[in-house]
């Protein structure tokens, strides 16, 4: 992978103004895509996954989101310093996002046909008009891409509402909608959450064979491991807004360094191991109106020390894979 | 400990002028319990696991079967009844959020069922809570504390702490970790096996998570739209899988592992609906071995395949007479 990433996070801190005081939401998050590469954000509830997800696309809402510092460049651009309007013509275009729950995302008194055909205007609004598709093509490529993501019947699925669809259609039909202004990244952010397992291994396998074919770039969040190890190379592990660990996913699974991660694989019960004793992590996320200085998992951290009153750099420790930890020598070998 | 024969639950969803139009939530299931026995009930949405639980401590009303708990009928319980049964059997759901009074204080919501149940009351009625927080791992001074003061792991414990306040010999919990992080389900699972070894409870277990069944539980009942189709203990179902539906709902669930074993094609199609269920065998709409003509006509019986292991598939009894 040479040349400069895709999209490149840099020192992101991101903040919420609240009635008790402000919520330090995330708190210098990096990490990069490359492109072509599909790249997991794993963790648990609070540790800002998806407003990692939300500042890429613009949509953290101001007030009373802020972005105290950091970058987020695709292609070399910051997006934090465009204008609005630019980051509308990128948002759709080039960085597509698809959501947890299908049925929020669509509008129920319109077919799901109508809302595709409206997205597809709107991504081609400021080409001078005898450059956009006609009625009858934007219909076309409506139906062509309905049928891309293997929603059966699509002539006909066109007309139907979205009451009308199941779970795992109504996330196909938010698929073909952020994939028909062909999006060079697509950011999932726990796309298959809502489902039950055998539509999530639909969802999933849909997902990979889209890769593919649209050639794309993703990045999913997912708090579950077993979800992310089936479509990504990469994982980023977030713990309380703090990227804790940035590895392959063979290392990760086979050579977690940092505590909070090798705490989280401890902690899964796996479906395909008989019975052995699952531990916990002890403790409870900390307070992010007041989180701890330094390292945020400190006081549910079997090797905190008093070095962990400072934060740890994220620093490479071989060939991808890059941790944040004061303790990574000492921990004990995998 | 409990016996539930040929249970059948429907709920009549017609409207005026549109037609009689019946969910069939439950139909047919038949399951035991032992004492000191774990038994999980898995299946997705709209299988109608959490139903059966409902049924069994009269949440919901059966249509037809029997149900026996403790050795004692309790399909119909008149007031009494109910009572005995509400003292040997009690509940944990998913959402511990919304099934704590949000303005009761810990003490309260623990000690409902004692007062409803026991002439316990002042002191002795306090000591009692206490030493049922301490029992969940809870520190005493949570005892005034109000539901939002806590975590969902906490408040899940809590739930607990009600639910075992009278001593029963039947937990069932309803996707009890479903709501929480792994981090926090690792806890109260392992608090669940605990519990269960000192105080020789039976669960039974209702979860759509199979990793947390096979962890919790020594038998596992599989469900599909209402009816159990495959049932044994927990390791000879997860090692040699024999309903189609069993093998497809393994291979679906991703590994937290680097390398994926080839799952193949996942499983095609939506779960039908339960107001119009498909003829024959219930599965045979998806079934990637479906034979025409006979999954799609009769309704399959049970067949045993090993001890205590059987399952509900045409393809078996042609396999071996």
């Amino acid at each position: 992978m040479t040349g400069p990433p895709l999209l490149a996070i840099d020192d992101l801190t991101v903040e919420f103004d609240t009635f008790d005081g402000v919520y330090k939401a995330l708190d210098g998050v990096s990490f990069s895509l490359a492109r072509g590469e599909s790249l997991g954000i794993v963790g648990e509830t609070g540790c800002g996954k998806s407003v990692t997800a939300k500042s890429i696309l613009g949509l953290v809402p101001s007030p009373p989101g802020r972005t105290r510092t950091g970058r987020i460049l695709f292609e070399g651009e910051n997006l934090l310093e465009d204008a609005a309007d630019r980051v509308r013509d990128i948002r759709g275009t080039d960085i597509a996002m698809i959501f947890q729950d299908p049925m929020t995302y669509l509008n129920p008194v319109f077919t799901v046909g109508q809302q595709l055909v409206d997205v597809i205007r709107a991504q081609q609004r400021h080409r001078p008009a005898r450059e956009r598709m006609s009625r009858a093509e934007t219909r076309a490529l409506a139906i062509d891409m309905l049928d891309r993501v293997h929603l059966p019947n699509p002539e006909r699925q066109f007309h139907a509402y979205p009451h009308q669809l199941s779970g795992g259609m109504r996330q196909r039909v938010l698929i073909a909608q952020a994939l028909s202004g062909r999006p060079k990244v697509l950011v999932a952010d726990e796309p298959t959450t809502a489902l039950d397992v055998t539509i999530q291994a639909q969802i999933l396998s849909l997902i990979k064979e889209l890769i593919e074919s649209f050639r794309l770039s993703v990045i999913l969040i997912s708090h579950d491991l077993g979800v992310v190890a089936t479509v990504c190379d990469r994982i980023v592990v977030m713990y309380a807004g703090q990227v804790v660990e940035d590895a392959s996913v063979a290392e990760i699974f086979d050579n977690p360094l940092h505590p909070y991660t090798r705490g989280l694989l401890a902690a899964v019960p796996h479906p395909g191991l008989p019975v052995s004793s699952l531990s916990g992590i002890a403790g409870t996320l900390p307070n992010l109106l007041d989180p701890p200085a330094g390292c945020r998992f400190q006081a549910r951290c079997p090797l905190a020390t008093d070095s962990c009153l400072r934060k740890p750099p994220l620093e490479a420790v071989g060939p991808a894979h890059s941790v944040a930890c004061w303790h990574r020598e000492a921990a004990p070998d995998a | 400990m409990l016996e539930v024969r040929d249970l059948r639950v429907q709920f009549d969803i017609s409207r005026r002028g549109r037609g009689k139009t019946i969910v069939r939530a439950v139909n047919a299931v038949s399951l035991t319990l032992a004492q000191g026995e774990a038994l999980g009930l898995v299946g997705e949405s709209g299988s109608g696991k959490s139903t059966v639980g409902k049924a069994i401590l009269q949440l919901v009303s059966s249509s037809a079967g029997s149900i026996h708990v403790g050795g004692e009928d309790m399909t119909r319980p008149d007031r009494q009844q109910e009572n005995r049964l509400r003292r040997m059997a009690q509940m944990v759901f998913q959402d511990p959020h919304s099934s704590l009074n949000p303005r009761m204080t810990i003490m309260r919501s623990v000690a409902e069922p004692m007062i409803l149940h026991t002439p316990l009351r002042g002191t002795a009625l306090r000591a009692r809570v206490a030493e049922l927080l301490e029992i969940v791992g809870l520190p005493r001074h949570f005892l005034f504390r109000y539901p939002h003061e806590l975590s969902g792991g906490q408040k899940q414990r809590v739930c607990i702490a009600r639910a075992i306040a009278l001593d029963p010999e039947l937990l069932i919990l309803d996707e009890p970790t479903s709501a929480l992080d792994v981090s926090v389900q690792a806890q109260i699972l392992e608090f669940l096996r605990t519990l269960q070894e000192q105080r020789g409870l039976s669960y039974l277990f209702i979860s759509h998570n199979l990793a947390v069944v096979r962890h919790i539980c020594n038998r596992v009942a599989v469900m599909y739209l209402g009816g159990i189709v495959e049932e044994g203990p927990t390791e000879a179902v997860f090692r040699e899988p024999q309903h189609p539906y069993t093998r497809a709902l393994l291979r679906a669930v991703p590994l937290p592992q680097a390398v994926q074993p080839d799952a193949g094609q996942p499983l095609s199609g939506d779960i039908p609906s339960p107001t119009d269920l498909p003829r024959g065998c219930s599965f045979s709409s998806r079934c990637p071995e479906a034979r025409a003509g006979l999954c799609d006509v009769r309704t399959p019986d049970e067949v045993e395949r090993g001890p205590g292991h059987r399952a509900r598939c045409h393809l078996l009894s042609l396999q071996d007479p």
